[in-house]
């Protein structure tokens, strides 16, 4: 147990999860085989961290958070959490977790939020005054007091996310694990969301595993990210050496005022016209803030976005350097 | 590597009560909600009563035409239909919610019942809790008690406490075809129709005396699925009728075992289907 407090609160070693997927092929005619979706996978994560989980769509990503809570039982590998298996203490290792899935909710669908709260109050044998006073806490820090008594299928998505958070936090678990916590959400919630969990990390030193395909996310909110694909583990440092690797270039969007040729700036390049919109690329170490204005005094600009290099334009180039080192 | 101390059949009796608390907190919760609209409960109580009296109904008009059936008479019949509506009334309003798990399965919020720290059975179970089914109990005992007056039995001890032994091993017998239903839904998530067939189609099949059916449908359901120890067995010496099968009268007073045999059995088919879903996934 020792060893749990200091190092590796959450070991991997070189774990498996092999699914057996039957297809029918004809009559009484089933063909099988092996999908790997996590393989040999092995990471320590120490109490207090905050990691990103990143990768592509069936890259790996929720079967192992399901491993990690004991949904799923791994076929093979060694697994600890807070040193206990998941898989085999499932019920026990409940009260040391929360879980939080973006696509649904643990919250009961039909009757309002507090009494889904009430609930887990029982449900974790949660001391009364504790749970006062998380209570009191996280309706404050995530805004939820007017939500209370709303049945949760009448929530928005991400007063709804809000309220899952705070389920899983009620009985103060020593790890929080995200599922994809800000897919679907506007600017504004996600923006509160990621403060949240800032605070929760510094303040109560939660541990918190969070997996999600929004980079932005994990420039946020971690320093340390790993990237899976194809269920094997790509990455594992912190997040400025994944920009030196994928290092793209960031893209800047141009609305100009009209039709014009090319812009001509150093340290960047047209890479596409649609109109008065052109496409401008730049090294991602670069800070966009003097193109802009550059751009900005020399031509007509109307608006302007940037785009940050998405995972796959990162895990591709990741190939692509394997391919030729 | 944790040391248990415990014995396995003391974590299996805590994993039980566990399972009981978890139930009547999520029951009572759901009971509590349904209680804010008070008026709306209350009719659709008397709507399920009168729903599930249809099939009496049936029973009564058929008896307009005919003075026995199967050589029973009505208070017969109505003593058979008190005792399998009720008991199976009891375990679809206890267990009835179980159904749904393959819509739960299929749609990944089977999922959450795992990260929390009670048993899923119980979270299954208890999931919207159906206080209206209440109406089908309602109306089962109602049935019961009149027949109960209307028979022409000599009452003695043994028999009179026949009664109550085949509701609550009715009801256990009927828990689990439920579970063992629900555990099929790990494997087929759609299989929910094959439950019904066995439990509503069950239910109904034991409205009527033994006799209007087939030799081999009547060994089937005393010997595989033991069906018959839900009223038919004990019923028929209650009633002092013969039972199709010649069966040594000890067997009537079986119904408390097969009911434990049915039970256990649903528990393992049960661990089984959660032990495959835990390896695969959805």
């Amino acid at each position: 147990m020792t060893d749990a407090l200091t190092e590796g609160f959450i070991e991997l070693d070189r774990v498996e999860k092999v699914f057996d997927v039957r297809k029918k092929t004809g009559f009484l005619r089933r063909e099988r085989h092996q999908v790997r979706a996590v393989d040999s996978i092995s990471f320590t994560v120490a109490r207090g961290e905050m990691v990103g989980y990143i990768g592509p769509n069936g890259a790996g990503k929720s079967t192992t958070i399901k491993m990690l809570t004991g949904i799923l039982t791994p076929s093979g590998g060694r697994l600890r959490v807070a040193g206990i298996d998941p898989s085999r203490e499932r019920t026990r290792l409940a009260h040391r977790i929360g879980v939080v899935f973006g696509q649904r909710t643990t919250l009961w669908w039909d009757l309002p939020l507090i009494d889904s709260y009430k609930l887990m109050h029982r449900m974790y044998r949660i001391p009364d005054a504790r749970y006062r006073e998380n209570l009191d806490r996280l309706v404050e820090l995530l805004d939820l007091g007017a939500l209370l008594d709303v049945p949760v299928r009448q929530l928005s998505l991400g007063q709804r996310m809000r309220g899952d958070i705070a389920a899983a936090l009620l009985h103060d678990p020593e790890v929080l694990y995200l599922d994809e916590p800000t897919i679907g959400l506007d600017v504004i919630s996600k923006a509160r969301v990621r403060e949240f969990l800032r605070e929760l990390n510094t303040e109560r030193s939660t541990t918190v595993l969070l997996t999600t395909h929004d980079l932005s996310d994990i420039e946020q909110l971690c320093s340390r990210v790993m990237v899976i694909d194809h269920g094997r583990m790509m990455y594992d440092g912190p997040l400025t050496g994944l920009h030196e690797i994928g290092d793209g270039e960031r893209t800047l969007v141009v609305d100009l005022e009209r039709e014009l040729p090319p812009i001509e700036v150093d340290a960047a390049r047209v890479v596409k016209i649609d109109g008065p919109r052109q496409w401008l690329a730049f090294p991602a170490s670069a800070s966009a803030a003097p193109l802009v204005a550059r751009i900005a005094a020399e031509y007509p600009l109307v608006d302007l976005s940037v785009r940050e290099p998405d995972i796959e334009a990162v895990i591709s180039r990741m190939y692509a350097e394997k391919a030729t080192s | 590597m944790t040391v248990s101390t415990s014995t396995p059949a003391s974590t299996a009796g805590s994993r039980v009560a566990e399972g009981l608390r978890a139930y009547l907190l999520i029951a009572g919760m759901w009971i509590r909600a349904g209680m804010t609209y008070r008026t709306s409960f209350v009719v659709t109580v008397i709507g399920n009563l009168l729903l599930s009296g249809m099939d009496f109904v049936g029973i009564l008009l058929m008896f307009s035409q005919v003075d026995s059936l199967g050589g029973w008479t009505l208070p017969e019949v109505a003593f058979l239909y008190g005792l399998s509506a009720t008991a199976f009334g009891i375990t679809d309003l206890l267990l009835g919610s179980s159904e749904v798990l393959g819509a739960r399965i299929r749609d990944g919020s089977f999922d959450t019942l795992l990260v929390r720290p009670v048993p899923v059975l119980a979270q299954v179970a208890a999931d919207q809790f159906p206080l209206r089914r209440f109406g089908r109990v309602i109306q089962g005992s109602l049935v019961l008690g009149w027949a109960l007056f209307a028979v022409d039995v000599d009452w003695t001890v043994p028999k009179a406490l026949l009664v109550p032994v085949m509701l609550v091993s009715g009801a256990l017998i009927f828990g689990a075809i439920f579970v063992a239903g629900a555990a099929f839904q790990f494997l087929a998530q759609d299989a929910a129709q094959v439950q019904n067939a066995f439990t509503y189609g069950g239910t109904t099949m034991l409205q009527y005396p033994p006799t209007l059916f087939g030799k081999d449908l009547v060994r089937g359901v005393t010997f595989v699925l033991p069906l018959a120890f839900v009223n038919w067995l004990p019923a028929s010496y209650v009633l002092g009728r013969p039972y199709p099968l010649d069966l040594p009268t000890w067997v009537t007073y079986m119904s408390p075992l097969a009911a434990g045999v049915c039970c256990g059995l649903a528990g393992v088919v049960w661990r089984a289907g959660l032990r495959s879903y835990r390896s695969t996934g959805s």
